[in-house]
């Protein structure tokens, strides 16, 4: 059980997490839809394993502005998500909650919103994955950052260098009127992996 | 020409080529330099210590590890080992969580962990931006011995 790296993981268990991302994402998009009271479709999600070294490209570059939401999850798993979507992205969300008290930039007002969005959106994912999993799982207050995407994705990419070169992203795309590409980076460490999968029965 | 250098990745640059990275969040760029031959390098470093992780076979990921293979690399290229210094720059911390967790704190120690080994090495830090809360893009002209620091929504800054 002990050399179960995140190489194999990726390579043995992609349709799992795959799906997993799936639920997870819908889960998300329902809730958003409620929230913002409008129509959203989704596509199905894309599970990739990165290098290090392409994550900065992703996303339009290492210097494009995102706005991130940070968490910390605790519980029978334990470990981190981060949810990432551009910056215009976020604001055009944040616009659709507040309505016309939004301004045209991030303001406090509009990072508390933006707060919001990424704990429903987060915490509906992790739900999915609690409800299917059967293992308890709690997100902490999220900690927000808009800066470059490269700055941001090291975050995680430091929390993945850990345990290895690569780093795991679920990508989902929604849209209303415009496409919203938000990103899911899912960090348990190596044990709440092996968790993951056990409880849903899958022998590692 | 313009070289690049990713994430937990390193490369060298002479005069009148400039190196560059994208996006330094808790990683910190690591510049070592001779003035008088031009001949320069820059290590792109996320962890500290090679030492308490099994997978590191990455060299350019960690402080200590990354640090001396980019000195081999500049001496390599021609520089003069006692007339090499350096300036660094990151080591921020872009998420402010409660907790306290580690790896939100890595900024910080990536920093040290940096000082020290240059310390070890005998190298002289002349020059850092480091910590905070945002991201940088830098650049190093060997010619000039500049390291040119941009941040969002702030004025760029060399040191």
């Amino acid at each position: 059980m002990s050399d179960l790296s995140l190489e194999r993981i990726s390579t043995d268990y992609f349709d799992v997490l795959k799906e997993l991302g799936n639920i997870g994402a819908g889960n998300a998009t329902t809730a958003l839809a409620s929230m913002l009271q409008c129509k959203i479709d989704m596509k199905v999600p894309q599970v990739r394993m990165l290098e290090f070294r392409e994550l900065g490209a992703l996303l339009g570059g290492e210097e494009t502005e995102l706005c991130a939401a940070y968490l910390g999850v605790e519980g029978d798993i334990t470990g981190s998500i981060m949810f990432l979507v551009k910056k215009e992205i976020g604001l055009h969300l944040v616009k659709k909650l507040m309505g016309d008290m939004a301004g045209d930039d991030f303001g406090e007002m509009e990072m508390s919103a933006f707060k919001e969005i990424s704990n429903i959106i987060t915490g509906s994912y992790l739900n999915a994955l609690s409800s299917m999993t059967n293992l308890c799982i709690y997100p902490t207050v999220p900690s927000l950052s808009i800066d470059m995407a490269g700055a941001i994705l090291s975050v995680p990419a430091v929390e993945f260098g850990i345990i290895g070169d690569k780093i795991l992203l679920i990508q989902s795309q929604i849209s209303d009127e415009v496409d919203i590409d938000g990103f899911f980076i899912m960090v348990p460490d190596m044990e709440s992996y092996e968790r993951i999968l056990t409880s849903l029965g899958i022998q590692v | 020409m313009e070289i690049k250098v990713g994430m937990a990745d390193m490369n060298v640059c002479s005069s009148p080529d400039s190196i560059i990275t994208l996006g330094l969040g808790s990683c910190v760029g690591v510049i070592l330099y001779d003035p008088v031959s031009k001949h320069s390098g820059m290590v792109h470093v996320m962890l500290p210590d090679s030492t308490v992780i099994s997978n590191n076979s990455n060299v350019a990921k960690f402080a200590d590890t990354g640090i001396e293979e980019l000195l081999k690399r500049v001496i390599a290229l021609g520089a003069d080992r006692d007339k090499l210094i350096a300036k660094i720059a990151g080591g921020a911390q872009m998420f402010s969580l409660g907790g306290a967790k580690s790896a939100i704190k890595v900024g910080e120690r990536n920093v040290e962990a940096v000082k020290k080994k240059l310390q070890e090495l005998g190298i002289r830090l002349v020059a850092e931006d480091t910590g905070g809360n945002c991201g940088r893009t830098v650049t190093f002209f060997p010619e000039t011995g500049d390291y040119l620091i941009k941040t969002i929504g702030k004025e760029p800054v060399t040191i």
